[in-house]
This record gives C-alpha cells, sequence and structure tokens, in this order.
C-alpha cells in the first residue's frame, strides 16, 4: 500500500541530479505534487485516504525542503554518490579554517555582548558573502569535477558558517525582544 | 476520490475570536456571513452560566457582564491551553481561578469549568446558528486559530468544537484565512504580509501568493498581546486620572468597557468623552485626546513590530519585497497601528476588506472545498508553517529542537535515543515548543513515558521517537525500539490540555444534561458515514476501476453490499464494523488511486520539460 518513493528527490520532481537546480521548475513541480497529495485535497475522505495523504504530503515537503536548501541538497548528493558528511570525525578542518571560525565567533559574541546591531548585521553580511563562495565551490566540485571529497570538504565548511549565521540571528533576535 | 455530483455538503467556516465570533458559509458560490434573527453577524464571546444551570452566550451574556461578572466570561480565548501564570492582567480579572496545575480553570454558579467547555458554548451556538440557516446538518467546520497559537492552545480549540459536536475539517491560521479570502478577491501575486490585531492575538504572516498556491514562509506574533491591552491601557490611565486606588470587580468591568468604548470611538474622532457612575456614587468624567492614547499604547505598537521583523527574516525578504500588506482584526481600526504599519512597510496597507469578517470568509471558502464541493475555480492550495519550534528536553534542562519553526506541514522527524542503565526498560519524555535554549524557557506541551524496552545493556538499545505535525499544526509523538522492533506503549500527559478521558468525561456529562439519546446520535452518525463512504468509493469505483484486477472489484463490490445491508439495521456497532470492513478492503485500491495522481502530475511536468 505504500506509494514507490523509492525514486530519488531529484526523479520526484522531475530535475536533473545535479547541485545547480532551477527553483522555479522545484517550485512549480513541488506545487504540482503537492496538488494532489496534500491532505485538504484528502480532507472530505475516510480516515485511510487522510492518513495516506499526510503520509505523502509529509513526504514530498522532506523532499522539498532537501532539494531547495543548498546544504542539505549538496548533502543529499553525496549521500547518493555514497559520501557521508554526517560524521565529522571522518576529517580534520584545516587548522586556518578553525581559527577564522574562531576569530569569527569571538566577534559574534563581542557584538553580541557590546548590543552592537549594526555590527552583527555587517558580520552578517560578510558572512553571507563568505557562503555564496563556498557554495560556488560545492557547486564546481560536485557538478563539474565530480570531486566528492573537495565536495565534501567544502560542505563542512558550510555548515560551520551556517551555524555562525544561527547565532548571528539568535542574537540580533535576543537584541530585539 | 470524488463525490457524487449535485450535491451540496453544508460546511461553515467559524472565526472563534478573543472578542467576537463569526460563522460564515459559502453560498451559490460566495462567502457570506451568517447573521442571528436580529440580522447581526457578530456573536460576542461571551458566556454566562446561570444559577438555573442555564447558560447564555453572545449578546444576553454581554449585557449582563457588568452586573454578574464573576459567572460571565469574557475574552476565554485567552486561557486555552494556558496556566494561571500565563494569563496576563489577572489581577484585574473577576473570576474565581481554581488553579490545580494544568490548564487554567473558573469556578462559576454552574460549578467549575475549563476554557474548552466555555469555548464549546460559543461554538455550539454558532453551530447552531448555521445549521438553522443552512436547513441541515454540518459536514464539517473550519475553525481558525491565531497562527502563533502554540500545540496546547490549538489542541484545546480542536477539543472545544469535539465537546459542541461539530466535525472539524481543519484548523486554519487566521492571517491564511484571510489571505484566502483576500488573494481570491483580488487574484493578487506575490509577496503579502498578513498585520492580524485581533481582540487577544498577534499575528504576521509573509505569504507568497502564486498561481492558486498560498505559500506561508514565515509567521511571528504574540499570542497574548491584542485590543484588550489597549482597553487595559486606557483603564489604568482612567484609574491615574480620576484617582480611583481600589475598584470593585463590577467597576472594574464597567470602566474597562467604557475605555473599550473610548478606544473605539478614536478611530474616528480626536477625542472621547468618559462618563462613568461608580458603586460608592464617585462620577468619573474624562476626556481622552487621541495624542494622550497613542501616547499610552505606544509599547504595544512595538511589540507589533518585533515579531513583524522577525517574520520578515526567517522569510529571507525584506520590507522591499512586500507588494502589499493587508489588515486584519479589529484592532487594526486603530488610526496609530496603520500608521505604524505604513511607516514600517513603506506603504499604505490594505483595507478595503472588513478587518472583523475576512478571516471567517476564508474560512467559508475553505471549508467548502474542505468538505468536498470544490468546483473547477477552486483549485488553490495552502501550503502553512508551524509557527514555534518543537523540541525535547535533553540532559541540564536544555531543549534540543526536533522540528524548527516556519517548517512546511505537514512534517515528520524522528530523533534516535539510547537507553544509559543495564537492563532499563522504561524512558522518560519532555516535549516541549519554543525557542529558546532552556527547557524552563519554553512551553511544556506533555510528558510521557516510554514502557515495554526490552533489558538490554546500556547503550545497546535504539529508541526512535517520531513527531508528526499534521495539517492542523498539531503534534503527535509515538516511539518505537528499533533492534527488537517493539513499538513501547507511550502514556501522554499534556502540561496544559485536558486527556482523552476528561474529553470524554464532559462529552459524556454535556450529552446526558441535554438528555439526548446517545443510541440514537451514535446510529445516526454511522449511518451517514457509511452512506459518505459507499458515494466515495463508488465514485471512485467509476473513476478508476481499472485499477482493479476482476477479483479484487469483486471483494469491493460485495463489502459494499454488505455495508449497504447494515445501514437499515439498527446496530451502530455493526455498521462501523461495516465501515472498517469497506475502509480495509479500499486501502490498496486508494494508494494507487493516489500514485496514479502524482503520475499525471509528473507527467504534466515531463512536458514542460521537454518544451525547456
Amino acid at each position: 500500500m505504500v506509494p514507490d518513493f523509492s525514486q530519488d528527490f531529484f526523479a520526484l520532481f522531475g530535475l536533473k541530479r545535479a547541485y545547480r537546480i532551477d527553483a522555479a521548475r522545484l517550485d512549480q513541480a513541488y506545487h504540482e505534487l503537492q496538488g494532489q497529495v496534500h491532505p485538504d485535497r484528502h480532507a472530505h475522505l475516510p480516515d485511510t485516504d487522510k492518513r495516506l495523504s499526510m503520509q505523502w504530503a509529509t513526504q514530498v515537503n522532506e523532499a522539498y525542503r532537501t532539494l531547495k536548501k543548498p546544504l542539505l541538497r549538496a548533502n543529499y548528493l553525496l549521500r547518493l554518490a555514497g559520501t557521508d558528511t554526517d560524521h565529522e570525525s571522518n576529517t580534520t578542518m584545516s587548522p586556518e579554517f578553525l581559527m577564522e571560525q574562531m576569530e569569527w565567533r569571538e566577534a559574534v559574541a563581542e557584538a553580541r555582548a557590546a548590543g552592537e546591531h549594526h555590527e552583527l548585521e555587517k558580520l552578517m553580511q560578510r558572512l553571507v558573502k563568505h557562503a555564496s563562495a563556498i557554495r560556488n565551490e560545492v557547486e564546481a566540485s560536485l557538478d563539474t569535477q565530480k570531486n566528492y571529497a573537495a565536495a565534501a570538504d567544502a560542505v563542512r565548511r558550510l555548515m560551520f558558517i551556517e551555524k555562525l549565521e544561527h547565532e548571528i540571528e539568535d542574537a540580533l533576535e535576543a537584541l530585539e525582544s | 476520490m470524488s463525490t457524487a455530483p449535485h450535491q451540496h455538503r453544508l460546511a461553515a467556516g467559524i472565526d472563534l475570536g478573543t472578542t467576537n465570533s463569526i460563522v460564515a458559509t459559502v453560498r451559490n458560490g460566495i462567502a457570506v456571513v451568517l447573521s442571528d434573527g436580529k440580522g447581526r453577524g457578530l456573536l460576542p464571546s461571551i458566556v454566562r452560566y446561570k444559577a438555573d444551570g442555564g447558560v447564555d452566550v453572545g449578546y444576553a451574556a454581554q449585557s449582563a457582564q457588568a452586573a454578574d461578572p464573576r459567572n460571565t466570561i469574557v475574552s476565554v480565548k485567552r486561557f486555552m491551553g494556558r496556566g494561571q501564570k500565563d494569563v496576563s492582567h489577572i489581577e484585574s480579572m473577576p473570576y474565581d481561578f481554581v488553579d490545580a496545575g494544568g490548564m487554567v480553570r473558573l469556578r462559576t454558579v454552574a460549578g467549575v469549568k475549563s476554557p474548552v467547555e466555555i469555548s464549546a458554548e460559543i461554538l455550539k451556538s454558532l453551530g447552531a446558528r448555521a445549521e438553522a440557516s443552512l436547513g441541515g446538518e454540518l459536514v464539517g467546520t473550519v475553525i481558525t486559530v491565531p497562527a502563533y497559537f502554540d500545540d496546547a492552545q490549538r489542541q484545546a480549540t480542536k477539543d472545544a468544537a469535539t465537546l459542541a459536536g461539530l466535525n472539524v475539517l481543519r484548523l486554519l491560521n487566521e492571517p491564511t484565512a484571510a489571505a484566502i479570502a483576500y488573494g481570491l478577491d483580488n487574484s493578487s501575486e506575490g509577496i503579502y504580509a498578513v498585520f492580524d490585531l485581533g481582540g487577544g492575538t498577534f499575528d504576521i504572516s509573509i505569504l507568497k501568493l502564486s498561481r492558486g498556491v498560498f505559500e506561508v514562509l514565515a509567521t511571528n506574533g504574540d499570542a497574548s498581546l491584542g485590543g484588550d491591552d489597549f482597553d487595559q491601557r486606557v483603564y489604568c490611565w482612567i484609574l491615574d486620572d480620576a484617582k480611583i486606588s481600589f475598584p470593585s470587580i463590577e467597576d472594574t468591568r464597567h470602566l474597562l468597557l467604557k475605555a473599550r468604548e473610548a478606544k473605539e470611538m478614536l478611530t474616528s474622532h480626536d477625542e472621547a468623552p468618559i462618563h462613568a457612575a461608580l458603586r460608592s456614587g464617585e462620577q468619573v468624567d474624562l476626556t481622552l485626546k487621541i495624542d494622550t492614547f497613542a501616547d499610552i499604547t505606544k509599547t504595544l505598537i512595538s511589540k507589533t513590530l518585533a515579531p513583524t521583523r522577525r517574520a520578515l527574516r526567517d522569510a529571507g525578504l525584506t520590507v522591499d519585497d512586500v507588494k502589499g500588506v493587508v489588515m486584519v482584526g479589529g484592532a487594526t481600526r486603530m488610526p496609530q497601528v496603520q500608521r505604524a504599519v505604513a511607516e514600517y512597510f513603506k506603504q499604505e496597507p490594505l483595507t478595503n476588506l472588513d478587518p472583523e469578517k475576512v478571516v471567517a470568509l476564508g474560512a467559508a471558502m475553505q471549508a467548502n472545498v474542505l468538505a468536498g464541493n470544490r468546483a473547477g475555480a477552486d483549485d488553490w492550495l495552502l501550503l502553512d508553517v508551524i509557527p514555534l519550534s518543537l523540541g525535547l528536553e535533553t540532559m541540564g534542562g536544555l531543549t534540543e529542537k526536533v522540528i524548527p519553526r516556519n517548517s512546511t506541514i505537514p512534517i515528520a522527524k524522528a530523533q534516535e535515543f539510547t537507553t544509559f542503565k543495564d537492563g532499563q526498560t522504561a524512558m522518560s519524555f519532555h516535549v516541549v515548543q519554543g525557542e529558546r535554549e532552556l527547557v524552563s524557557d519554553c512551553r511544556s506541551l506533555a510528558k510521557f513515558e516510554l514502557r515495554g524496552i526490552p533489558p538490554m545493556v546500556a547503550g545497546a538499545a535504539r529508541i526512535r521517537v517520531t513527531f508528526q505535525v499534521d495539517a492542523d499544526g498539531l503534534l503527535s509523538v509515538s516511539a518505537r525500539e528499533m533492534t527488537s522492533g517493539v513499538e513501547a506503549s507511550i502514556r501522554v500527559k499534556p502540561s496544559y490540555g485536558l486527556t482523552d478521558d476528561e474529553i470524554a468525561g464532559m462529552l459524556k456529562e454535556s450529552i446526558d444534561h441535554v438528555g439526548d439519546d446517545v443510541q440514537a446520535r451514535n446510529l445516526r452518525e454511522q449511518q451517514v458515514e457509511a452512506q459518505r463512504l459507499i458515494e466515495a468509493v463508488e465514485a471512485a469505483l467509476d473513476a478508476d476501476g481499472g485499477l482493479l484486477r476482476p477479483d479484487e472489484r469483486a471483494d469491493i463490490d460485495e463489502e459494499i453490499a454488505a455495508l449497504r445491508k447494515r445501514i437499515s439495521a439498527t446496530d451502530h456497532r455493526a455498521i462501523k464494523a461495516g465501515i472498517d470492513s469497506l475502509n480495509a478492503a479500499t486501502q490498496d485500491f486508494a494508494a494507487r488511486r493516489m500514485d496514479l495522481g502524482v503520475k499525471r502530475a509528473l507527467r504534466g511536468h515531463k512536458v514542460i520539460e521537454l518544451k525547456l
């Protein structure tokens, strides 16, 4: 009775398996799929249909989220290629990168303690630029060079950056409330 | 499965508001508010319990509120899913609170009442209004809730509907309901903000509208901020200015009413006179100027802007991306609110729909399609989110987020845990909701205990806890030990909600009270359900019968015939068994049809691909 969700998420949305995707087409395919499976389409039907529909819509949402977010999409592609990025133990980050991270972190903590709203936003802007450069690296190593080890390294760096972004967001939020 | 044609299913949308409630329906393709016998569309959300056991709801209760404040409950929505310590301004409330932990309760002349029961009275009244006006039984209702309501508040609302005997097709977020009504009315496309300041709650939702899809990108708010708080500020100003130190509960209610009148007057005047006679014989004679009013409510306005900023940031957008701002809720009539919104968004907000009715109208439209009355043009799709992160308590009183806020629903997430003692057979979990790191700063939703874990050495068990949030935004939690496959039993104790047993007890009490024949009611319900199922299955067979092998088809036909025979019998249990049996027999068929539906959608997609 369980529908065939065995195909990968790219196939589910009718997309080519690659890091670079057409966001508008992903959105459109997502809307079309949800248009079929969403619980609102089955609210007047027996409980069996409602349960199935919730399960399907849940999976479609999960698939969409995975492809929509660059970091998740890169991770997913690496998993499909048999490279696992989940375990931080399978590599050591370069000392330069770790040092840089510490400096970022200190800058955020200082700005937060001093209530420097503007400084936090400036840090955020720099970080966004930084992240975008790493995403280009990810794209090149996944789509062009097929160098999964290099991609995994870039993805791990991206995880650090996104964590920092969240820290800044939290700091901004804390200052506002 | 589609339903038989030419059969309009009666459905209604209900805006269960803090101050006023409204019921609306779609008639001849147009959403309309249903009025009472005197032509009044609003029902004041006020319930009065009387000594003779009777209950007044709405205007009748409102007229008694100053005379009998203890038994006349206003703004009960503020108590839904809330403990006593969560309720603001509790000191100026005239009620006799019962704090036994969990959801707050009120002692009235008719006994101790939970906010769920009190809200159920309002819903019952609106349901009855709809059935009288439509001339038949409602198939289902859509009930709106503030987008920022947490799980306990949503569950309390759904429980209230169950107690009122209403079938809930969906809990719908208020700003989303407003967006449907507004968007469909204006065929809008692009990014819209819905700024919804009601009587007691504030929501801000950022939506993307595109080709019939209403996609909520982010939502934020304050579940205890609304027009009531503006009244409260004016009331405090009156006490201050008239030098009243210890008002009686009757005087308090009276002055709060005067405060609200003044507030409403200031939407179209520069000043409002306030005249009131106190019980002591003292006279209050004041004039509230609009500038003073703006001044004493300034901090309330800024409390709406912080969530607005957060919502935009979560959506990854800036004010420049916002194409229009839809104003919802009576409190957005205040000029200083409109000014603040216009200033923040750098554009005049949209006020062309009645801010008090737009939520109910949107809910009615959604109820109409969810009930199965979808017509060709009603092909819209809603994609909504959860407002607050869901998580579990971990070591040291910290929260671990399992599902982040603004995740599109339905959503499921699993997390694995292990035992830390040899031979451990039970584990406790604490489910919380909120953004803060400390469990004590989040809302406690429930505690549950997992039993029946097979004894193993510490660390060997793999317990997978799954959070599932459904399309109503309601959470359910399940757990399974993975190495043995044992589905351990869960006992959930809601922190601020009612248990299933309590609901069942209240339901029984209310049914006993009106002397309804439970048997007859059950029978009627099962008959309707059976009829509905048969129609749905037959329509599905007509449309996609080709998906079945002849023997499968024969099985289903047999089940239909068997259920049909049982409908005319008088045993509701036999009918229920027949329904379950037909449901089971068509499960595969339903799955295949959905599969086909998806393939059709994908096929459509492939065509697009080829063109590119």
